[in-house]
């Protein structure tokens, strides 16, 4: 992790108010933030660990623990909510048996909720890997993962 | 010898008439993130695999958004015989039609189109200008977005771009700002401030150097007009943020945008790079002595940093907290330097101000509000999309001649503007014009655009609730009333929607939002009440069924509806008895069944699994003993 973290800092100079960017590719290159690599970035802009961990813990973007290969994130905007967002989740939570904020213990699957994808003219939504999917209905959600599942099997 | 900008628009220019006029038909596909999730790609692909297969002669172009959220994907084909052709909901079958019956029979498919582009119209296909959606609308911060290739610098130029600049090099500051103040231009982010006027004070103020940053942390949920215009017109931003920087005597600037929007920020970063090569930015910009240029900052998703002050934090590296004003940040702002904080509407306006002059902008809207302004029009309303209409239109027009009303002909209940910070505006005052003042004055306000249309089946008393678990969330915890002040209101309205709530309980929640409104450091928490207080100003008998009858009138929240089985119309397939995880439902094959109301929790999953046909379930507001 270290050689890889080095790496990453040759991209930037040091300097204090890099951290929030800093964190960003330390978690894009690691999938998360371990206790090592906020070690590394207090050393590198020489800054107490406390602070880093002061600025990352405020920001909901940063994440202290794995996700899973697939990331579910089921967006919880007004537009979603007025078309049916906490059924969505509900059957999100209960095809995937994790909750908001959980990951499958196999690391397969992880779930978050987030506070508005944008998309709200294809309400309500959910964005699963970076791609967003629209007009979600419960079934359509089950038959996703219905279909994944399978896929899955086939590979 | 003519400028260097001068030859580089002409040169744009003939590209861009050579496209319109071109012999080869041009296909434009709608990829920006709305379309990409209705599967614009798929279409896209489509579109390429077919052509190349048939050995069409094509060009096909990708382009922003429209703003016809309900007809995505969008696909519009031009060919040099006829007006180009708009067509909605076009997936990958319905792209094969296409190319065979239009691109090669040069026959439109009337079916699947929404209208024709430009001035002239079809045979049984009208002008997409005179269609409902878009004859109210006037489209002048939009007018590029879904038209041009938004990585495309030239077709920019092509459309009237950076002339705002080359007008802006040419001129004093003091004439830059005069110009953005006789515009009547006030801030798009939702405040309202007149932008001419904060710009002055920066630019009066001692210290230097001076920053421009552009906020496009666009948090609020149910809105992403900004989304859309990074996506479809990153240029105009650029542009006018170059603008600001020399009204404002900055020659830094930071665009703040969203983490979530990873295509925005690509957008950006492309149009960065091409505005530094063609000299927009950079050292002497237009041989007018002034540097200037632009880094963008993502953000990492914290709402309370669409703040001013929490905004600056954050790009200085510390946790984005707001901090007491004054110093506004016009004196004291980033590094304790002078700094302007505009939205990415507001510099978008400005690039238009200067191209087209103030008078020109001042043209549209109401007295004490100019100009035009996108909405996201959204929730239940039969045609959601991205919309831009002159300010002063009423909220009728907007729901019920662009959006074309109410979703399976339901009734329109309210309409939620300005997010977390605004209010609920009910029914009754449909016909409010939408302009700062109007909206104020109603208990509301504009925001940044997000305007949800609900019906009937909405919980006011559930929607002030969600408005307050999401504020409670991202409070930052710094002041008191703010982070204690949200969490009693939160768990009086937790009481209220799980049939715990008294009146009494009323009465502390009107007076907690009074004060918190008052003594909240910054506006996440002196606009936190609004949800709350505009609901119990429009819709207290909902709260009062909440309270004294135990209803939920809506049927939303579950502590106050009953599900039922009506014996008469019940079949007994069992399909409910099967679904319900709790083994509520009883009942023998082909007899009707019942639901045990002390072992229901109410799901819905036995309503859901009900067949249409007998449609048995039924869900009533208030408890079955």
């Amino acid at each position: 992790m270290k050689a890889s973290l080095e790496l990453l800092f040759s991209e930037f100079e040091g300097r204090k108010e890099e951290i929030i960017p800093l964190l960003q590719a330390a978690q894009t290159c690691l999938g998360y933030l371990p206790k090592e690599a906020l070690l590394e970035i207090s050393r590198f802009i020489h800054i107490p660990e406390s602070q880093v961990f002061g600025v990352a813990t405020f920001y909901t973007q940063f994440r202290f623990s794995p996700t899973g290969k697939t990331h579910v994130m089921a967006c919880r905007g007004t537009a979603c909510h007025v078309r049916g967002a906490p059924r969505i989740l509900k059957t999100f939570s209960d095809c995937l048996g994790i909750k908001d904020g959980e990951t499958t213990e196999d690391l397969e699957y992880s779930l978050e909720t987030v506070a508005c994808i944008g998309a709200c003219g294809l309400a309500p939504c959910a964005m699963i890997n970076e791609k967003v999917e629209g007009k979600l209905t419960p079934k359509k959600v089950s038959g996703f993962f219905h279909r994944r599942t399978k896929n899955e099997i086939t590979v | 010898m003519k400028s260097p900008f001068k030859e580089m628009t002409r040169q744009a220019r003939l590209e861009w008439h050579a496209l319109q006029s071109c012999q080869t038909p041009v296909i434009r596909v709608g990829t920006a993130t709305c379309g990409r999730s209705a599967g614009a790609f798929k279409t896209l692909n489509a579109l390429k695999s077919i052509t190349h297969k048939l050995g069409t002669d094509c060009i096909i172009i990708e382009v922003g958004c429209l703003g016809l959220c309900f007809a995505e994907p969008v696909v519009s084909i031009s060919t040099s015989s006829r007006p180009p052709v708009l067509y909605g909901s076009i997936n990958e079958n319905r792209a094969r039609e296409l190319v065979e019956k239009d691109v090669l029979g040069n026959e439109p498919v009337e079916d699947y189109a929404l209208g024709t582009l430009g001035e002239k119209r079809l045979n049984n296909i009208p002008l997409l200008s005179q269609t409902d959606i878009f004859k109210h609308q006037i489209r002048r911060i939009l007018k590029r977005c879904g038209l041009i290739d938004p990585v495309s610098l030239s077709h920019y130029l092509a459309n009237e771009g950076y002339s705002g600049l080359e007008k802006a090099a040419a001129m004093s500051y003091e004439d830059i700002i005069q110009e953005v103040k006789a515009s009547g231009l006030r801030g798009r982010g939702g405040a309202g401030f007149a932008t001419g006027v904060k710009w002055e004070f920066c630019r009066e103020a001692k210290g230097e150097p001076k920053y421009l940053i552009c906020n496009a942390d666009e948090g609020d949920p149910g809105a992403f007009m900004n989304r859309s215009l990074l996506e479809g017109d990153p240029h105009s931003l650029i542009e006018g943020m170059i603008i600001a920087g020399k009204g404002i005597g900055a020659s830094k600037g930071f665009i703040y945008c969203r983490a979530e929007y990873p295509l925005a920020l690509e957008r950006l970063e492309t149009a960065i790079k091409q505005a530094r090569s063609a000299g927009f930015l950079g050292k002497d910009i237009m041989g007018s002595g002034f540097d200037f240029d632009i880094t963008i900052k993502k953000g990492a998703g914290a709402f309370v940093c669409g703040e001013e002050t929490a905004l600056i934090a954050s790009i200085e590296g510390k946790r984005g907290m707001p901090r007491p004003k004054p110093p506004f940040p016009a004196v004291s702002g980033l590094w304790g330097k002078p700094t302007i904080i505009n939205n990415v509407e507001t510099l978008a306006s400005i690039a238009l101000i200067l191209q087209k002059g103030a008078k020109w902008y001042a043209g549209f809207g109401s007295k004490h509000s100019k100009g035009t302004k996108t909405f996201a029009l959204v929730g239940e309303v039969k045609r959601p999309g991205l919309v831009e209409v002159p300010l002063g239109i009423t909220i009728r027009e907007m729901i019920f001649d662009i959006g074309g009303g109410i979703r399976a002909d339901k009734d329109f209940k309210a309409v939620q503007t300005g997010g977390p910070s605004g209010g609920c505006i009910p029914e009754s005052l449909k016909d409010t014009p939408v302009d700062y003042d109007s909206l104020n004055a109603v208990g509301s306000i504009m925001g940044s655009g997000g305007m949800v249309v609900m019906n009937t089946d909405s919980c006011m008393v559930d929607v002030a609730k969600y408005f307050l678990e999401f504020t409670q969330k991202e409070s930052c915890g710094g002041c008191v009333p703010c982070r204690l002040g949200t969490k009693q209101m939160l768990d009086i309205l937790e009481d209220i929607t799980t049939g715990n709530g008294s009146i009494e309980d009323l009465k502390i929640l009107e007076e907690l939002c009074q004060t918190v409104k008052r003594s909240a450091l910054c506006g996440l928490g002196q606009t936190a009440p609004n949800p709350v207080q505009s609901t119990i100003r429009y819709f207290k008998s909902e709260y009062l069924a909440h309270i004294i009858e135990k209803k939920c009138p809506a049927r939303v929240c579950r502590a106050l509806i009953s599900y039922f089985i009506n014996p008469e119309t019940c079949s007994g397939c069992g399909a409910c008895r099967l679904a319900c995880p709790t083994g509520a439902v009883s009942g023998h094959k082909k007899q009707p069944h019942e639901i045990d109301q002390a072992k229901c929790t109410r799901c819905g999953a036995c309503m859901e699994k009900c067949p249409k046909k007998f449609s048995a379930v039924q869900c009533i507001p208030g408890k079955i003993f």
